[in-house]
């Protein structure tokens, strides 16, 4: 088991991209950062991993964070590979530099995302999807206390979105922090703990349901709740097939006038 | 494949104390004081610096593309190998073309394109400004380099140098070895110090650091590395192409395709066809005075031509 402990982000701030922000984080659960595109998520991720330099502090176990495999895992949301390597070596990686070779922890990580399947394939020949679950079981093939992710679950179909999310729902069960950006406001339900921001600022924090609340929602995403959203879809799509059939009544963001 | 690629190195570099134009075996018969010092004078510089460069060459490439992430990155985008050529140049030119003289002017033309390269990047430069300084800083030294060429002061001068220029190791003796050999190892020492932080490198500079990879510190690593290792070759060899590109790409699929593990076996790799192309070089028949530099090149275009099409 890794050692488990509280995140701490004190005073973080990288402007203009996040306010300053403070915030602990604790193990044992999933934090779920949802906002809208170019909110904040990733760079406020990113500072909590200690990737980039700025003011504030971030704490684990009360002392600074210093980077380790086992300490804290970082999975952006890229999904590149330069090379041609085998998905089991590329997970191999995630043990750290010089690390020697665990054939079972890999086998076991790989097993955890899907991805036995995939152990011998060259990682450039992968689909973007695979390759996301491939690069998922090289975050977390360490055991580290916390887990970062990136949009973890973007370019997956939605069974291996529901395998990944019941994956840190487990890996928070054996007592690792996992924080997670992602859009999907369905799945983010799911979470222990969400984080909304927008603009760079901290909005709402706390369980889904205080965070999720349909004027939060319509706030920041333009939207009142996954139901609401459904309907505008089908809207649109009322609207425009009445629109390619040639009426001349609608127009964007007003329903159909009926005859 | 290391071994194998040892025993090569040493098959190659007996064949290369040996090979050449005067039968050595016979001559110790007839004169063994001139057939030690032929010995010792010529074939001997000319086997180690081939080792020593292709070495250089090879590990140079191989750290290069680890580092930038590019299966196309080479030595020479850091400015380190057209600084020697240039520091040489104008070291035949005020110091007459001594060899020794434009060995020691390449090693300094080396070191003063790297600060240059240190001042225009940066210390705790990304990887893309990195490339970008370097290779303003390989286009102002090539432009540097055709300038003093044009101003060579006689027909005699411009012939001498740009046939240096080229790129070979005929003629070199032990000072030049015991300049360039030293420096080539340190940067061979550096380089491969690097190889794990290379390998976790192909996650990405963000995730190699939160695996606790002090990326700065292995980019500084690998510049000073490339510097010395190519730097030193091209001072006292003049500048020899496609070894560094191509290299890598050959031994690459032996270790998995991992770019930092690739840093040895490319350096073994690479003396073994420095080697061999200087061994080539020296069986083609008197008269035509082939380029070790121009031979690499003839082999290594349609070569790497022939990579890329492999890859479509």
């Amino acid at each position: 088991m890794p050692e488990t402990s509280l995140l701490e982000a004190i005073a973080l701030a990288r402007p203009p991209m996040l306010a300053p922000t403070s915030l602990t984080l604790h193990p044992g659960q999933v934090t779920g950062v949802i906002g809208a595109n170019g909110a904040g998520k990733t760079t406020l991720l990113k500072a909590l991993a200690g990737l980039t330099r700025g003011p504030g502090t971030v704490r684990l176990d009360g002392r600074p964070l210093v980077p380790h495999p086992q300490r804290l895992a970082w999975l952006p949301a890229s999904r590149d590979a330069v090379w041609p390597m085998r998905a089991a070596a590329l997970v191999q990686l995630g043990l750290g530099p010089a690390a020697a070779p665990d054939t079972a922890a890999v086998t076991a990580a790989l097993a955890a995302c899907d991805a036995t399947a995939l152990a011998d394939r060259p990682v450039n020949q992968l689909s973007t999807g695979e390759r996301a679950r491939v690069l998922l079981a090289r975050a977390i093939v360490a055991r580290p206390a916390w887990l970062l992710l990136d949009e973890p679950i973007a370019n997956l179909d939605p069974g291996h979105r529901l395998d990944v999310m019941a994956l840190l729902a487990a890996e928070a069960a054996r007592g690792a922090g996992v924080v997670l950006a992602l859009h999907d406001l369905d799945l983010a339900r799911r979470c222990d703990r969400l984080l909304l921001i927008s603009g760079g600022e901290l909005m709402a924090d706390g369980p889904p349901a205080m965070v999720m609340t349909p004027s939060l929602l319509a706030e920041h995403f333009g939207v009142q709740s996954v139901h609401h959203t459904w309907q505008r879809i089908r809207n649109d799509l009322f609207t425009s097939d009445v629109r390619g059939s040639g009426s001349q009544d609608s127009v964007a963001g007003k329903h159909p006038q009926p005859d | 494949m290391k071994a194998g690629l040892a025993l090569l190195c040493l098959a190659l570099a007996l064949a290369s104390l040996v090979l050449g134009p005067v039968d050595l075996a016979a001559l110790w018969a007839r004169d063994p004081d001139l057939a030690r010092s032929l010995f010792i004078e010529l074939r001997l510089p000319r086997t180690g610096l081939a080792l020593a460069i292709g070495a250089g060459l090879g590990a140079s490439g191989a750290a290069a593309q680890a580092f930038f992430r590019n299966p196309l990155a080479s030595p020479d985008v850091l400015g380190p190998s057209s600084g020697a050529a240039l520091g040489a140049v104008l070291a035949g030119y005020f110091l007459g073309a001594g060899v020794i003289g434009m060995a020691i002017g390449g090693l300094a033309g080396a070191g003063l394109s790297l600060l240059l390269l240190l001042a225009l990047a940066g210390t705790g430069a990304a990887a893309t400004r990195l490339v970008l300084a370097g290779v303003a800083v390989s286009m102002l030294l090539g432009v540097a380099i055709n300038l003093s060429l044009s101003l060579a002061p006689s027909p005699f001068a411009l012939y001498d140098l740009m046939f240096w220029l080229m790129g070979g190791l005929n003629d070199r003796s032990m000072t030049q070895l015991a300049l360039a050999a030293p420096l080539i190892l340190a940067g061979l020492f550096l380089l491969l110090r690097t190889a794990p932080s290379l390998d976790a490198l192909t996650l990405g500079e963000e995730v190699a650091q939160s695996l606790g990879v002090g990326v700065v510190s292995v980019q500084w690593q690998v510049v000073l590395g490339i510097a010395l290792a190519t730097g030193a070759g091209v001072a006292v060899a003049g500048s020899i192409g496609f070894i560094g590109l191509i290299v890598p790409h050959l031994v690459r699929p032996f270790v998995g395709h991992r770019p930092g593990a690739a840093i040895a076996p490319a350096a073994l790799a690479g003396a073994v066809l420095l080697t061999a192309a200087d061994i080539a070089v020296r069986l083609v028949p008197a008269g035509l005075d082939l380029r070790l530099g121009v031979l690499t090149a003839l082999i290594g275009a349609p070569f790497f031509l022939w990579l890329i099409m492999g890859r479509r």
